[in-house]
């Protein structure tokens, strides 16, 4: 597939070597006029943990990867998969063995060329165990072949189900059929790395100065908590096309210091003070924007042997998510766009169709007096209280939603609810252990599918803490990994657990940040908002 | 003095140790581990990883085996956290960014706040006193995270001096606000103990009987009542100096110095216990060090104590 034209290349061409001369430059489609300076700046709210593609697991890490490095796909402006090194993929009729064919000119930073190996060599290294990657999971999700025995130590690296057949084409075997694979490899965990410089320097391959990257981008400065800047990448296979010369990310740990820094022109794109979004979106709705985002917020109930007993009553667990009103906690509470969820899986999942489900059609008065009626078949009232503990990871956020939840269950259902908040790892080792009642849950999809999220509520999934298990749910599961479309499956399972209610879904996030009006090119469409700085540019102000 | 300062060290070494020990259980007391996150490892990758940084082991053999490390080799060991730095890079990186603003905050904190503890004892009752007891005041009552977004708004929002934040290898211009918000409260703390020692020993008999024999007042205030004034700001001093070089954590996040404060406080959250060590032995010795240095101050200036 020849993704770029000729005429565009040369458009291009024209417009790169023009900007090298006095007249000032032009955008080679759009024909705006371009700023001079060609550097963007925006913010981290804190610092990232790596550029190593391999062990990253953060989205302000993630971010940056997807400037250095570039996998096989990337996404377009919609978060359509769009060719990156490689040029396109086939696939058998089981869809479990994927080929890619990778296109000829790419090149390391370096001058190498990039080839199947340097895939096949960071797939390895994600499930090696030596590498110790906190997200050598992703090799799980991706279910290549042998990949548990690998990561486990049972196998050697080698024998994973990715093989070079030769330098440009990569064939990828798997265990069971994935027909969202090639969406996968969009994730800056199955990037490419340079074999020969992680050899030579061991962890300190990413410094700048030992790093050597096949993106768009090349790591040249980084202070850590303070900035690391990367910079145009010569070699980068579609340099040419690329108009932001030099991206620099500052740590800033304060949001309101952030705002403050973006209105004083240090930021071309910052952070919106939580709760301010409304009065933002007034004073500057060019800059101020919300957009939703693959990620949900929800309660789990503790259905382990270790739980409440009142928890196993069905009855009690719709009360509580009906008399939820969910409208002041995204209206009054949040503020930014936040959608009320009836259902676990976003609206915005691609391909999810958001169900009908019972609950969620029907008003909140309705709501309401269907928990009272439901709690009092489960036989509590006046003279018996329900009363259970909900925890919370320490946040100002959660805390005002648990104080309003708390507040809605005592006046719909006259419920004693005990509020308890532990710091982060330590809620993680509770609620791990189903040492709780109800608690606090949050899930990101990890690629734009329903099944990302869905499969957390699966009976084997690790993540499942309220240890939620139901067989009808578990086989809908598994079927669809081999459908092509597995709608139906994802909108029964919604619906089994709008009637099972083992978490209680809240809200459905939304992501918010400021950017200036002339830094044009964000892919406010992209639901996951995989961005590239290749694809942004100043205009003259 | 040799036999004290032997002594102390002797003393030093043992008090190091137990706070490495307490510091290192309690560390590990807090529930969870470095690789605790969201998304729980496989239990036999969990265990890779935990083998390989040894925390696998009893917490006594850890703690024997990180202490031989920094013994042997002045080594800290790896960041559990951020896969490409030591903690001795980190340290390095991140203490002499501190060392700079807190040593500069220092100067300005003496500087300004025993001339004006001064000048108020001085010109006791009057409107100069009057001043200067509200200006420090006003600067106690600041807290630096009240004082730091205040001046960013008023230095880089409204005037456009100064950046909004950053380090730039310590250029002056990211230093005028770091420096301001971190010395303020120190500022006013030695005025107001300056102000009350001076006032004290304005009334002793020794000034009373040298302003009677008609000397000039330049000379009792420099030779007579000053170096005594000073004794209860420098007992003040030793544990402000190492209060200020060894990290702010708000300073840090308010202005993104990069200083050892931030890494301090987050190391703790992610449990990066070979980082959270680490600058503890840093910051547990310089506390040392510098009392010991507070106290020979004292002993040089009061000619009362001898050791």
């Amino acid at each position: 597939m020849n993704y770029l034209p000729k005429s565009l290349a040369t458009g291009f061409l024209l417009a790169f070597f023009a900007s090298s001369s006095v007249m000032a430059a032009t955008h080679p489609v759009t024909g705006e006029t371009l700023a001079d300076d060609q550097t963007f700046t925006y913010s981290l709210l804190d610092e990232f943990t790596s550029v190593d593609p391999q062990i990253v697991e953060d989205v302000s890490g993630s971010d940056i990867v997807r400037d250095l490095f570039e996998g096989l796909m990337n996404q377009d402006a919609d978060g359509n998969l769009v060719p990156g090194v490689a040029t396109g993929y086939t696939t058998n009729d089981a869809k479990d063995v994927y080929t890619f064919t990778l296109r000829d000119n790419a090149m390391w930073s370096d001058g190498n060329p990039v080839t199947a190996h340097d895939f096949v060599y960071a797939w390895q290294r994600l499930a090696d165990p030596a590498t110790t990657s906190p997200y050598s999971w992703f090799a799980e999700i991706m279910s290549l072949e042998n990949v548990g025995a690998v990561m486990s130590g049972d196998l050697p690296t080698s024998a994973l189900g990715v093989t070079a057949l030769d330098n440009h084409t990569l064939e990828v075997r798997l265990t069971d059929s994935l027909p969202y694979f090639a969406a996968m490899t969009t994730h800056s965990s199955t990037f490419p790395a340079p074999e020969w410089r992680v050899r030579t320097f061991g962890n300190d391959w990413t410094k700048p100065g030992n790093i050597v990257s096949n993106g768009a981008y090349v790591l040249t400065e980084h202070i850590p908590n303070e900035r690391s800047v990367r910079e145009r990448n010569s070699m980068y296979w579609n340099d040419d096309a690329t108009i932001i010369e030099k991206v620099v990310a500052l740590v800033i740990n304060d949001e309101n210091v952030d705002f403050t820094r973006y209105l004083a022109n240090e930021l071309d794109k910052g952070t919106v003070p939580s709760g301010q979004f409304i009065r933002l979106k007034q004073d500057y709705p060019d800059e101020a924007t919300s957009f939703p985002r693959l990620c949900n917020y929800y309660m789990t109930f503790n259905l382990s042997d270790s739980g409440p007993e009142v928890f196993k009553d069905v009855r009690v667990r719709q009360a509580l998510a009906y008399a939820l009103d969910r409208s002041v906690i995204t209206e009054k509470i949040l503020q930014a766009g936040q959608i009320n969820a009836f259902t676990f899986t976003p609206g915005a999942t691609a391909g999810f169709e958001v169900p009908p489900v019972a609950f969620g059609q029907m008003s909140q008065s309705d709501r309401e007096a269907k928990a009272q009626e439901l709690l009092a078949d489960a036989g509590y009232g006046a003279g018996n209280p329900l009363s259970f503990e909900y925890i919370y990871n320490t946040s100002e956020g959660h805390k005002k939603i648990a104080i309003a939840a708390q507040q809605m269950w005592k006046e719909v259902l006259g419920a004693e609810v005990t509020l308890a908040n532990q710091e982060w790892k330590t809620f993680l080792k509770t609620r791990g252990s189903q040492d709780f009642e109800l608690a606090r849950g949050a899930w990101c999809g990890d690629y734009n599918e329903a099944s990302t999220f869905l499969d957390l509520l699966t009976t084997p999934s690790g993540y499942n803490d309220g240890k939620f298990s139901n067989s009808e749910v578990d086989s809908l599961m598994l079927d669809a990994r081999t459908l092509d479309d597995a709608s139906a499956n994802y909108t029964r399972v919604e619906e089994i657990l709008a009637n099972e209610m083992p978490v209680i879904p809240v809200y459905h996030y939304a992501g918010v940040f400021m950017l200036k009006t002339n830094v044009k090119g964000w892919p406010y469409n992209n639901v996951e908002q995989n961005w590239y700085s290749r694809n942004l540019y100043k205009t003259a102000k | 003095m040799i036999n004290y300062i032997i002594k102390r060290i002797g003393i030093a070494i043992p008090t190091l140790l137990i706070l490495i020990a307490v510091s290192f259980y309690l560390m590990h007391a807090a529930p969870g581990g470095p690789f605790t996150s969201e998304r729980p490892l496989p239990p036999q990758v969990l265990a890779n990883i935990e083998a390989k940084y040894g925390l696998d082991q009893p917490i006594w053999r850890q703690m024997f085996n990180y202490l031989w490390g920094v013994i042997t080799e002045f080594d800290f060991g790896p960041s559990y956290k951020y896969h490409d730095r030591t903690v001795n890079e980190i340290i390095g990186h991140g203490f002499p960014i501190t060392l700079k603003y807190g040593f500069w905050s220092f100067i300005v904190a003496v500087g300004v706040g025993i001339p004006l503890g001064a000048i108020a004892a001085i010109r006791k009752n009057t409107w100069i006193d009057y001043l200067a007891v509200g200006v420090s005041i006003g600067a106690q009552v600041l807290p630096n995270f009240v004082m730091a977004p205040l001046l960013i708004i008023v230095f880089t929002l409204w005037l456009d001096w100064l950046p909004g934040g950053g380090w730039n290898g310590g250029a002056w211009q990211y230093l005028v606000m770091p420096v301001i918000a971190l010395s303020t409260s120190y500022m006013a703390s030695i005025a107001r103990i300056t102000r009350s020692s001076m006032l004290e020993v304005l009334n002793t008999n020794y000034i009373r009987t040298a302003r009677s024999k008609g000397l000039p007042t330049k000379v009792i205030f420099f030779r007579h009542v000053l170096k005594p004034s000073l004794l209860p700001v420098i007992s003040y001093l030793g544990p402000a100096f190492v209060g200020l070089i060894t990290g702010s954590v708000l300073i840090d996040i308010y202005f993104s110095t990069g200083g050892m404060g931030y890494f301090f406080v987050n190391a703790a959250f992610n449990r990066d216990y070979s980082v959270m060590m680490g600058i503890t032995i840093v910051v547990g010795s310089l506390t040392i060090l510098f009392s010991l240095i507070a106290d020979l101050l004292y002993a040089w200036i009061d000619p009362k104590i001898r050791y």
